[in-house]
């Protein structure tokens, strides 16, 4: 109880019952971060103290601006459309789709050689890959060689799960329209050899490893492919089924490098997709030498009917990947823009410190 | 009934509103009580239980937690809203994302919000767990005896039994007490925060009881009120078994939740348990309030709303036209329904409408609302550990008590103040009396109190000598300043008396309330102490006389009655140390007293025998009204026998009188026991007003000391008559309306019975006998009168309050008729309280003046200081007292909320009509006035006078002297009247300050309410006192004192402070913060959510508007929640836009949150501009950059997230303005998490996550240098115009919060080099130097003189300037220096201030502080040259004179910015160009 230290209290006069006093106190404790007192950096946003960071900035910028649109216009590359909604388009005999396979064939020059791996895309537009219901329209467990999701594929997947009550391997609207035209290229070594020498374009490698390797797989089981795929049923639009896209077995089925590109739905509606490979041969010699070519397609995927247009590309790249002016030309901008505004802020600053400067100058 | 029997109770509804019936719990077959106890059986069956005393304040039991928890939680819109969204999104039609992971966000909030309920919860019971196992002593039947019991044990009807210190458990009615008088002290402090001993009384009829209570024999019933929360009320009475009855009041009662003190044992009977208890139905928890900030937010949040479903309904349009589009043309890339059909174009609207709501969702910010709770929450923390709001005296913080609206507390407009225990410190301090027309002006009291502030200056001196210079140096610029800061408020505590004083004082405080030795140890005057002494020794010597006052001079008697009623009439406990109270062997009369019954005055005064019932007509009307309204009790007892007695004994001449053996017997006792010096210093008062303490100290200077006081009896100590006890025969306590209170007295030497009142002078000089004007007597009283009153107003004037002290002879007659009157109405059981009120009336009327005594109340500390400071920052300052209009106006300009060049109006008018038509003519007056309008005065009873006090020169401001209104209570009650309320206001508005007086509560709560609701503006309402409950309830945020008046005001409050001056820190400094934090955070949440949906928004473009989106569906769930919330949340707890030292110097950035600077309409829409801004370039760059590439969708959208994450982040790094390692941490760790949880999640599982699917992309993206390059260009390009349009702002616009942070950047910077030519002792020489040869310094010296300058001008008051404490006129406008061309701004009067200002920036306060009266602004004006530097923009017109002396008028314009920067006092420019020929005269 209170009572025994009481007396003591009234006779010296401390604090009563607590003898440290300070620990029953609810004096608050001084510390930086109870006191808001943190050491803190406090910058002040001013023409003066913010002009550094814009010159920095356009520094900085511009350089990397010419860097990299350097290397971008080092980059070789061509474009070729065959969607053929032209009249003069040799490929314009197949839009009316009575001929199949419709086969036409481009001509093209190459100015200069193309050094190094030379890529091949096709390129589409006004593709909208992107759309909410069209990216949905797949099942990965499916592909991925999960045999419950073989034969009952997602929801996900209609309309296109099912064909005839058998399930769609692989289902979904995605796999459904996958791009399906053969493109093949010629060199015409010179106009005196009428035969052309086709480049030799590889099939594998063109997908990320990770989708080859792990996000696809084959359904499990011994035997060949079509045993394994047993019970499915090929996707509507497809003229065969999926385990008859390649020839070779480790790029064949789910696992084929067009299906698994293909089913990377693209980010926008104009997009590429890489086809092909033409892997450098040896140092002598450019991959591409310059000269004439020709490009023989063979055009199943109709696109004309939404205004789709289908491109070829040939492409080299550079430690930034392909051709891109965009970001050389914005870090250029940007640098400059930035520079600019530090002239503006230096003026202001200057003028702004002038107007104040000469008042304190004139005070003495 | 219980077959155990044990405990029984029962309660009835009667007809007539609702009581409460008791019984003792220990007789469970009681006989029915006749018809009362048979209609007690027919109601008792329905009415519900009582409770039982086991608290509960729980809300959920185990079973109930989940849904009532969600039930409360969904009583928020925003969470029913998301759950309505999760839940559309189970719908497959429209679903955007996978439907667990949609519920998650809401979830996880909820489960956040339910969580914190929980523990909450947990804490509450575990609590009230603690309570309910309290023991205590209950008398158990069984066993015959006491048992110990739980308190949750106790039920209505119990025993029990309570020792001292013990703390009651429910309210309890008191039946038996260890003290012989049937005592009981308690202490309220739990409750209403007072320490002083309450006393309570046995219920009468038990307190005669001898031996001790046994519940056995108790079969009394109760009845009483139902329960109740107000804790000042209880009614009831006891019914006896033998149909007695007696009439309950709250001295019967003790209340749970006191403690019991000074009494050894008591015993009592439950009335009201658990949550019927008075304590717990007082017991509201903390209030919810809206602020205005967030208010402003939730209508930001319709728009939102609004922008939500315009995006959605444009996207819905634009699929439904891309559908029709593309239907017929077979795209491969359409996805029929799945029956094969094709959507049409309107139900594919339809959905794709339903899924944008759901894919935009992110616009309406879900974790707002925790956010903002959140950093509220940290907000009250820090406000609650400031050490500059925690006051050593009492040693108590600042108290939040509302959670939800801190920054309400910076966009305070209004402040209206009561006076009392608010501005003044409620320690009333005795200062001067006048006694029978004579007046005393206790010249040495005055001296003494004048020492007490002059011992607190000496320490003062001492103070800042205690930091070490070097010290301080090296800590660093920046707690250098807080060091200064600190002893500034060590020093302020001028007022209350030195430190040791004040602790001194705290700590008695413990044991009594209101006594510092200031008080407590008054210098008597000498003339007036020779007469006491004188009377005291007549009446020594002539006491065995008959007529012992008699032999005095009228003046002397008066004086002697004067101190008398100091000392008794009042009611103050004597206590001594030692608890508890000591039982003293003494002498007690027969009875017990007050007189209860007619019996007790009978008895009393025994033998009797007169004829005649009553003289008085006025007494027999009163009579007759008691037989209608008559009580049984009286009823009986009303017969003429009785009365006949009663005047037989009447009659009898006075010498038998005082042979009853009365006086001889107080006597013999008093010479027994004659008190020691030393004891007599013990003695301690415990008043229940400081008033009623200060003149009881009052009267023990003069040697008049009260030395005991019990129920029946006073003691006073005379030096030569001894002790002197005096019967009390009544006490009619002190109310609100008659303002007065009064003691009836039985006189130990006349044996007269005497009334002595004691009251405001308005009313009692009212009551005062009439005297004629024929007698030379009454010609002499009616001078006294009137010298009295002269002298009263004189007291008013000085600011004292005033009581008039009076006494009345009560014949023998007139006391019974009054008597019989005032029984009837103590013992009625319906409106009590009204009837003791009309008998209270009919005793205090035909007084006989004796004299009036002015008590100071001092000023709190730091008064006047503080109201500069908030006017500085832009608020008006109303003071609403119920005072009178001298006193007020009085304190109100020793607190500087008026000045003495100030016109002040005043309105008292008489009627409605006068009302009106004197605010018409003020309203013209104040409309018509330019600088050459005259004060003009109207006469009659409507009076309007202008008192220009001491009138400025016309010329000195533009708009003339400023305005100051005065109402008092009455005009104020015309001027609130519907159709005068608007001009009322339109008046008030125009005035600098608004003083109302003598106004009621109720009032003061209408003027808040009348400004907050026509006005639209914040209001503030601070007071301390029961008075100011209304008031602060009504206002926007109500700020209660927790000082010398109890709790009320307190448990009415949102925040409670120690002191008034805390306001100043309070609103300032945190109300700033917290306003500007929250602010900035909402505008930044805003734009958060809008640039990240404008992100998906501009993506529908490019995907048919069919509601897809770029961004992984977790990103876009979590990513408000988890990886951009840290940062903010930091920012918007730690944050300063300003440093407190910046803001305290320079209030008027206060009016940044006043006007909504930082978040208004604007400011959102350019918020919202900016945000789209952003979300358009952080979504084209990246289109740009991946156009036409093999990217896919979320390898391409995960790179805009990271984008989008780093340009919040560098936002956010350009709207925070103090770094601390907390921001770099929580924007290191936002990255960080970001990139973890996105590598974690593209690692985790290759098929789990459809549709995104998003395996390894994170890391192949890292692979990628475009990805480093668009994150790098990105955010910059984004946040460049943002950038650049702040500095261009801050350099060429910059607000006054900007200005206020690059002055103290530049005064802290510029601290590094004068201190070291300090530290090195050069500067004194130099400046002296330089001085002599009219200053020509080298540029940094002058740059740190400027800012010093500066900072000083900025204060434009001096930070300490007492009124008391200068003598000189205070030069706190800017226009004085200017005005005067005096000799005292010679160079060498201005050393100080120079030297001082010179010395270093950091010290300012120091050099403010030490040189208080050296008014800086004339030492500035003697230093033209340094006052034009540096930090020009923020200069005050008064430092631009400075280069307008030197200079041509071509920089007035420069002049003419600043002070627009300063909106303090723009003065026109003919002011710069006269004051410039003055000072150049001078130069």
């Amino acid at each position: 109880m209170a009572m025994n230290c009481n007396p003591k209290d009234e006779v010296d006069g401390g604090p009563p019952c607590a003898p440290g006093g300070a620990a029953k106190t609810r004096r608050p404790d001084n510390t930086a971060f109870k006191q808001q007192r943190l050491p803190a950096w406090q910058p002040i946003l001013t023409a003066g103290t913010v002009l550094p960071t814009f010159f920095i900035v356009g520094l900085i910028f511009i350089p990397i601006g010419i860097g990299i649109f350097v290397t971008s216009n080092n980059i070789r590359e061509i474009e070729i459309d065959y969607t053929g909604t032209e009249p003069s388009s040799p490929c314009n005999k197949c839009l009316s789709s009575n001929v199949t396979p419709c086969v036409c064939t481009i001509n093209f020059t190459l100015e200069k050689a193309f050094e190094g791996n030379v890529f091949m895309y096709y390129g589409l537009s006004n593709f909208y890959q992107n759309h909410r219901r069209y990216v949905k329209s797949r099942d990965d467990s499916q592909l991925n060689g999960d045999p419950r999701a073989l034969v009952n594929p997602s929801k996900e997947c209609e309309p296109y799960r099912r064909n005839e009550d058998l399930p769609i391997a692989p289902c979904g609207a995605i796999a459904n329209s996958m791009f399906n035209d053969t493109l093949e290229l010629f060199l015409i070594t010179n106009d005196s050899d009428p035969t052309p020498k086709p480049i030799l374009l590889q099939r594998k490698g063109i997908a990320w490893w990770t989708d080859k390797h792990v996000k696809f797989r084959n359904p499990p089981g011994e035997g060949t492919l079509e045993e394994r795929f047993k019970g499915t049923t090929k996707p509507v639009n497809w003229p065969k089924p999926v385990y008859m896209l390649d020839s070779e077995d480790d790029n064949n089925g789910f696992i084929n490098e067009d299906l698994i590109v293909w089913m990377r739905t693209a980010a926008l509606p104009t997009f590429r997709k890489l086809y092909r490979l033409i892997e450098r041969t040896d140092d002598l010699h450019p991959t591409l030498p310059a000269g004439q070519y020709y490009l023989n397609i063979t055009y199943n995927y109709p696109v004309h009917s939404f205004d789709g247009r289908k491109r070829m590309i040939l492409s080299t790249i550079s430690w930034m990947g392909g051709k891109n002016p965009f970001l050389g030309i914005a870090y250029i901008t940007v640098g400059s823009i930035s520079f600019l505004l530090g002239v503006v802020l230096l003026v202001i600053n200057h003028k702004y410190r002038n107007s104040s400067n000469t008042a304190d100058t004139m005070a003495f | 009934m219980e077959p155990a029997g044990r405990r029984r109770r029962r309660r009835r509804r009667r007809g007539d509103g609702g009581a409460r019936t008791v019984r003792s719990g220990l007789h469970p077959g009681l006989p029915a009580l006749g018809s009362r106890g048979a209609r007690l059986g027919l109601h008792g069956g329905c009415a519900p239980p009582a409770a039982d005393n086991r608290l509960k304040t729980t809300k959920y039991t185990l079973l109930s937690f989940v849904p009532k928890n969600l039930f409360e939680q969904f009583h928020r819109l925003a969470n029913v809203y998301f759950v309505l969204i999760a839940l559309l999104n189970f719908a497959p039609a429209v679903n955007a994302f996978q439907p667990g992971l949609a519920l998650a966000p809401v979830l996880f909030i909820l489960a956040v919000t339910a969580l914190k309920d929980l523990w909450e919860d947990y804490s509450r019971h575990r609590s009230d767990l603690a309570i309910n196992h309290r023991g205590c002593l209950v008398f158990s039947r069984e066993e015959k005896k006491y048992v110990h019991r739980f308190w949750k044990e106790i039920h209505v009807g119990d025993f029990v039994r309570l020792h001292c210190n013990e703390i009651i458990p429910a309210d309890v009615l008191l039946l038996s007490s260890s003290d012989p008088d049937g005592l009981c002290h308690i202490e309220t402090a739990n409750l209403d925060g007072e320490t002083n001993l309450k006393r309570r009384q046995v219920v009468r009829g038990f307190s005669e009881l001898v031996s001790e209570f046994n519940p056995l024999t108790f079969t009394s019933i109760i009845e009483c009120e139902k329960p109740n929360n107000d804790l000042s009320r209880f009614r009831g009475c006891i019914i006896h078994s033998n149909g007695e009855k007696a009439g309950l009041h709250k001295e019967n009662l003790l209340l749970r939740g006191c403690t019991i003190r000074n009494t050894e044992a008591v015993v009592g009977i439950v009335i009201y348990a658990g949550h019927e208890t008075k304590a717990l139905l007082n017991n509201s928890g903390p209030r919810y309030k809206r602020s205005q900030l967030e208010r402003q937010m939730n209508c930001d949040v319709l728009w939102c709303v609004l922008l939500l479903i315009c995006m959605s309904l444009f996207s819905a349009v634009g699929h439904g036209l891309w559908v029709r589009r593309y239907q017929e043309k077979k795209a491969l890339f359409d996805v029929p329904e799945a029956d094969g059909s094709s959507l049409s174009p309107v139900t594919a609207a339809v959905y794709s409408f339903l899924t944008m709501i759901i894919v935009l969702q992110v616009l309406i910010p879900i974790s707002l609302y925790v956010s903002i709770e959140i950093v509220k929450v940290c907000q009250v923390y820090f406000i609650n550990q400031d050490l500059d709001l925690y006051d050593e005296e009492t040693d108590s913080q600042l108290q939040c008590r509302a959670l939800n609206i801190t920054e309400d507390l910076g966009q305070i407009q209004y402040i209206f103040s009561d006076k009392t225990g608010t501005l003044t410190e409620n320690k009333m301090v005795f200062r001067r009396c006048t006694v029978s027309g004579v007046e005393y002006s206790h010249d040495a009291n005055a001296q003494r109190l004048a020492r007490y502030q002059e011992a607190d200056s000496e320490e003062e001196e001492v103070v800042p000598k205690r930091g070490s210079w070097s010290q301080r140096g090296s800590i660093g610029s920046h707690q250098g300043v807080r060091m200064m800061h600190r002893t500034q408020s060590t020093k302020s505590h001028r007022r209350t008396g030195s430190r040791a004083e004040a602790k001194r004082a705290s700590m008695l405080s413990r044991h009594t309330a209101f006594s510092s030795p200031m008080e407590k140890d008054i210098t008597p005057d000498p003339k007036l102490l020779e007469k006491v002494s004188e009377c005291d020794k007549g009446l020594a010597i002539s006491r065995h006389q008959e007529q012992p006052l008699a032999h005095l001079s009228p003046e002397l008697s008066d004086i002697f009655d004067f101190f008398i009623a100091l000392t008794i009439c009042n009611t103050v406990v004597v206590t001594s140390p030692d608890q508890p109270r000591q039982k003293q062997v003494r002498v007690r009369f027969e009875l017990k007293s007050p007189v209860k019954t007619i019996e007790d005055f009978l008895r009393r005064f025994t033998p009797s025998r007169l004829t005649s019932v009553c003289s008085s007509t006025g007494s027999l009307a009163t009579n007759k009204s008691n037989h209608k309204s008559g009580s049984s009790l009286l009823s009986n007892l009303s017969n003429d026998s009785v009365f006949l007695k009663l005047e037989e004994r009447l009659g009898q001449p006075a010498p038998s009188l005082a042979s009853n053996g009365y006086s001889s017997q107080a006597e013999s006792w008093a010479s027994e026991r004659k008190p020691e010096p030393g004891q007599e210093q013990e003695l301690r008062y415990e008043a229940e007003s400081p008033d009623e303490a200060a003149l009881v100290y009052a009267a023990r200077a003069y040697n008049c000391a009260l030395v005991d006081r019990l129920p029946d009896q006073v003691s006073v100590e005379l030096p030569h008559l001894g002790r002197l006890t005096f019967e009390l025969l009544h006490t009619l306590g002190f109310d609100s309306i008659r303002k007065r209170m009064s003691v009836v007295i039985r006189h130990p030497l006349t044996d007269e019975i005497n009334v002595y009142t004691k009251g405001a002078d308005s009313v009692v000089m009212d009551l005062l006998l009439p005297c004629s004007s024929e007698d030379a007597r009454g010609r002499h009283q009616k001078r006294i009168r009137s010298k009295t009153q002269s002298f009263l107003n004189l007291y008013a004037v000085e600011g004292l309050r005033t009581l008039c002290i009076a006494k009345r002879v009560l014949s023998k007659e007139e006391y019974a008729c009054w008597l019989q009157g005032h029984l009837e109405a103590e013992s009625s059981l319906d409106n009590r309280e009204e009837l003791l009120f009309q008998s209270a009336l009919r005793l205090e009327t035909n007084l006989h003046l004796l004299g009036a005594t002015g008590i100071e109340d001092r000023l709190q500390d730091g008064v006047p200081e503080t109201i500069s400071k908030l006017r500085q920052a832009g608020l008006q300052i109303w003071v609403l007292t119920g005072d009178k209009q001298e006193t007020a106006i009085n304190i109100a300009h020793a607190c500087k909320l008026l000045d003495h060049d100030e016109e002040i109006i005043t309105l008292n008018a008489e009627s409605q009509e006068a009302c009106a038509a004197l605010l018409e003519q003020c309203l013209q007056y104040v409309q018509s006035r330019g600088p050459h309008s005259t004060p003009k005065k109207t006469e009659g009873n409507v009076s309007v006078g202008f008192f220009p006090l001491c009138s400025a020169p016309p010329q000195s401001t533009a708009r003339g002297p400023s305005l100051s209104l005065v109402i008092d209570g009455r005009s104020l009650a015309y001027a609130l009247e519907k159709n005068l309320e608007d001009k009322f206001l339109f008046l008030a508005k125009q005035c600098r300050s608004v003083l109302c007086c003598r106004s009621t509560p109720l009032q003061k709560s209408m003027v808040v309410k009348l400004v907050r609701s026509k006005l639209k503006a914040m209001t503030l309402a601070i007071g301390d006192g029961a008075n100011d409950v209304s008031m602060i309830q009504v206002a926007d945020v109500g700020v209660g004192i927790s000082g010398q008046e109890g709790m009320q005001a307190v448990m009415a409050s949102d925040f409670a402070v120690p002191k008034f001056r805390y306001l100043e820190r309070l609103l300032i400094v945190h109300g700033h913060w917290c306003y500007s934090r929250l602010a900035n955070m909402v505008l930044y949440f805003f734009y958060k959510n809008t640039m990240f949906v404008g992100l998906l928004f501009w993506f529908q473009f490019y995907c048919g508007f069919s509601a897809s989106a770029m961004i992984d569906q977790w990103y876009l769930i979590f990513f408000n929640l988890l990886f951009s919330s840290l940062p903010q949340l930091v920012t918007g707890v730690l944050d300063k836009d300003v440093s407190a030292d910046t803001l305290l110097l320079e209030p008027q950035l206060y009016k940044s949150g006043q006007k909504m600077e930082e978040y208004r309409p604007r400011a959102f829409w350019l918020n919202m501009v900016d945000a789209a801004f952003q979300s358009l370039v952080c979504f084209f760059i990246p289109y740009m950059a991946y156009y036409d590439s093999d990217v896919d969708m979320f390898t391409w959208g995960t790179p805009i997230t990271a984008i989008a994450l780093l340009t919040f982040l560098l936002h956010l790094g350009i709207e925070t303005k103090t770094w601390t390692w907390l921001n770099w941490v929580a924007c290191g760790f936002s990255i960080l998490l970001f990139l973890t949880v996105a590598l974690i999640y593209n690692s985790a599982c290759a098929t789990c996550y459809p549709p995104s699917n998003p395996y390894w992309t994170m890391q192949t993206l890292l692979g990628d240098p475009v990805f480093y390059l668009i994150c790098l260009i990105t955010p910059v390009t984004a946040l460049l115009p943002r950038l650049f349009f702040r500095a261009l702002q801050g350099s060429l616009f910059p607000t006054q919060l900007q200005l206020g942070r690059q002055l103290a950047k530049k005064c802290r910077k510029t601290l590094q080099t004068p201190k070291e030519r300090f530290a090195q002792g050069h500067l004194p020489q130099e400046l002296k130097a330089e001085l002599s040869q009219g200053g020509t310094g080298s540029p940094s010296e002058s740059l740190s003189k400027d800012c010093a300058l500066q900072t000083s001008q900025h204060l434009q008051q001096p930070p300490v300037c007492s009124p008391e404490a200068s003598g000189e006129p205070s030069t706190v406008d800017t226009s004085v220096p200017l005005r005067e061309n005096s000799p005292r701004g010679s160079p060498g009067s201005s050393i100080p201030g120079a030297a001082v200002s010179g010395e270093c920036p950091g010290h300012l306060r120091r050099k403010s502080l030490s040189t208080s009266r050296a008014a800086p602004l004339q030492s500035l004006f003697s230093l033209p040259n340094f006052s034009s530097l540096g930090c020009v923009s923020s200069l005050s017109l008064v430092s631009g004179l400075g280069s307008v002396l030197r200079f041509s008028s071509s920089s007035l314009h420069v002049d003419k910015r600043d002070s627009e920067f300063l909106s303090s006092s723009p003065q026109p420019e003919q002011d710069l160009s006269g004051l410039q020929r003055q000072a150049t005269g001078y130069v």
